[in-house]
């Protein structure tokens, strides 16, 4: 069936299985592997992609149901010419990550957090961040890069 | 085979083309039934979206209830201002299920029609006293909830909204686990001007209230009218996060937990 959205601001049409998962679709046929796959089952938000700006797990979301929908995914992020979203900047700068797989999902629940949350207190932030797991860090730097991260997105360096 | 998707354009478009579907199912939030389908659980023929259905997403104060639309999102109504004016436990309770992403597609007519005995809807429908209203129907919570992941709907008939009418205080408590956010076990205890209904999720096959907790609660609405009963584990869940006697010691626990905080609310 087709069906067609926007894909990190760009229109695309797409012609796909009805049983197409989202997370299948960006990282077999759109080259966009910066979205992971981690339990495949909607646990562990390695997948997580902004759905009209809300950040949805695309390991449980079909390709069929998103007609007309707005789509970004983590390369989406970034500005065309390569410069780095304050809250990317903000994990570099901390050292938000070790292995890097479940990095991804944490930059788009990161962002989906910040632009809702202006003014967060750390306990808000570890609460939003149940859905999404880290097997290595502890998320010490993970909590501190999306503070900072959202102080830069809300220019409060 | 392949999998067929349909996109209705009405409740009774999508209600036809269920009931012409070889094996159909129907999707909403799409948070139990797409990771069932991945862990080969689930292989429907078709799949009937409902989820751009219009006007069942609305929350609505009506004179003496509050009317939550089934396609409205735990997000909204976690969210919502209305629904935390006139029955905060329910914003609290969906706020609490499973995580934002979750939250952001999980709705509460699928939690209700997929009635899994671990799912916290359930037990704010029942303790709620609510009605669930269908494109035919109309079926009181004590109706509804038959047993494991089974309800009183037909196969091809669609949740439009629940009706809770407005209890005088509430809570609900759970246990959670810590992988999967579902109740070890959850309990709602709601107080109305002629009494106290008490439901439980997560501890036996399918949501239930307890006659003997409501009962003490109707005549002492306090903690201390719980001190000496105690629940029948016999019939209670065994599993690897807890056996069948731990969930019923956590019953009266959470209880007493529920009656202290909807008190303290009030």
């Amino acid at each position: 069936m087709k069906v067609s959205f926007t894909l990190n601001a760009k229109p695309v049409t797409v012609d796909v299985d009805p049983a197409t998962r989202l997370a299948d679709l960006l990282r077999e046929d759109m080259d966009l592997t910066g979205t992971h796959i981690g339990c495949d089952t909607s646990q562990c938000g390695a997948c997580l992609v902004l759905l009209d700006g809300e950040s949805v797990k695309s390991c449980t979301l079909l390709v069929a149901s998103l007609e007309g929908r707005g789509v970004t995914t983590v390369e989406g992020l970034a500005d065309p010419d390569g410069g780095l979203h304050p809250m990317q900047t903000a994990f570099r700068e901390n050292h938000g990550l070790q292995c890097g797989f479940c990095t991804p999902g944490m930059l788009i629940s990161a962002v989906d957090f910040a632009n809702r949350n202006p003014d967060p207190t750390e306990t808000e932030l570890r609460h939003w961040l149940e859905g999404n797991i880290c097997r290595c860090t502890g998320y010490q730097n993970i909590v501190k890069s999306i503070m900072a991260g959202t102080a830069a997105m809300h220019q409060r360096a | 085979m392949t999998l067929a998707f349909h996109r209705p354009s009405s409740i009774a478009d999508a209600a036809k083309l269920l009931a012409g579907a070889e094996d159909g199912k129907f999707l909403a939030g799409g948070m139990t039934l797409l990771p069932t389908m991945r862990q080969r659980l689930a292989d429907p023929s078709d799949l009937v979206d409902l989820s751009s259905l219009p006007g069942l997403a609305m929350i609505e104060r009506t004179g003496d209830g509050l009317v939550i639309g089934a396609l409205t999102r735990h997000a909204d109504v976690a969210g919502s201002e209305v629904v935390k004016a006139a029955v905060p436990a329910l914003a609290a309770l969906a706020g609490r299920i499973g995580d934002p992403q979750v939250r952001y597609r999980g709705t509460i007519g699928g939690s209700i029609a997929n009635n899994d005995p671990a799912a916290d809807y359930p037990a704010a429908l029942l303790a709620l006293d609510a009605t669930v209203v269908t494109d035919r129907r109309e079926i009181a919570a004590d109706d509804f909830f038959l047993g494991t992941f089974e309800t009183a709907l037909e196969t091809d008939e669609i949740v439009t909204a629940v009706r809770f009418p407005i209890p005088l205080a509430a809570s609900y408590e759970k246990l959670r686990s810590p992988a999967s956010r579902y109740a070890l076990v959850g309990v709602f205890v709601a107080r109305f001007a002629d009494g106290v209904r008490v439901a439980v999720t997560g501890a036996g096959p399918c949501v239930f209230r307890s006659a003997d907790i409501e009962e003490a609660l109707a005549s002492a609405f306090e903690p201390s009218a719980l001190d000496r009963i105690s629940i029948d584990a016999s019939e209670l869940n065994s599993d690897l996060h807890a056996d069948a006697d731990y969930r019923a010691h956590m019953i009266m626990v959470l209880t007493k937990r529920a009656v202290a905080a909807a008190i303290a609310g009030h």
